[in-house]
């Protein structure tokens, strides 16, 4: 199992903050999660398809799309920053 | 050294300095100061902002700023430093972030400063959502002209 959070317009959109989902055989980057993520929901697919920048933390640091993704790890989801 | 924290409550100015103070004893010979305050920008088709409402990423967010305020001790003389961020809603005019670095000369506490507003602006997560007075609301997009002030820091 994976923990997925969404942050921002990302959750209004999805619905949700967070969910649990088991990573099927062979999902093992960010990237290959995120086509996975595209294909399982309609809502996540037309984000991606948007082009719009979305950012990705793997257990809390900054992730690149070839970075590993593995069970037990926490994927987070969100737009480019814009605090302070 | 440094000390991070993200909040709800109004910045209680003289009591971090006092902070940064006790921290620093008799070799701080300055502290800078910068504090982002919620401005009342009106919306490209003139809605009127009431609020911003921020969220963080708990857990993350505050490693990250950790990390930012390493990374200015790394590069700077300093003798303390404090970041502070509210999250929640904020009304126009409020304060949104407090940065304060302490050092025994100007020119590292207030680089440090700068420095330290700069990269939270690109690398802590933070989200902004404007809250108009007629009752709609749009998330902030990020801007490219912040990426470029965090570059100079390269």
């Amino acid at each position: 199992m994976i923990e997925i959070l969404y942050f921002a317009w990302l959750r209004d959109r999805l619905g949700r903050s967070t969910e649990r989902a088991e990573l099927p055989p062979g999902i093992c980057t960010v990237r290959a999660l995120m086509a996975w993520l595209q294909e399982r929901e309609p809502a996540f697919a037309a984000i991606a398809g948007e082009g719009r920048v979305v950012r990705v933390a793997v257990n809390q640091e900054f992730a690149g799309p070839d970075d590993p993704v593995a069970p037990g790890d926490e994927v987070a989801f969100f737009p480019p920053v814009t605090g302070g | 050294m440094a000390i991070v924290r993200v909040q709800a409550e109004p910045f209680d100015l003289p009591a971090e300095m006092a902070m940064l103070g006790v921290a620093g004893g008799a070799a701080i010979g300055g502290i800078g100061c910068f504090m982002g305050v919620v401005r009342g920008d009106p919306g490209a088709d003139g809605r009127v902002l009431q609020a911003l409402t921020l969220e963080h990423y708990p857990g993350m967010t505050e490693r990250a700023i950790g990390a930012i305020a390493a990374e200015a001790e790394r590069r700077f003389r300093l003798l303390g430093c404090i970041v502070l961020h509210r999250v929640g809603r904020l009304a126009v005019g409020d304060g949104i972030v407090l940065v304060l670095a302490a050092a025994p000369h100007r020119g590292d506490a207030l680089d440090a400063t700068a420095f330290l507003i700069d990269w939270l602006k690109t690398k802590a997560p933070f989200w902004k959502r404007q809250d108009y007075a007629d009752g709609s609301s749009d998330w902030v997009e990020a801007r490219t002209a912040d990426d470029a002030a965090a570059d100079r820091w390269r």
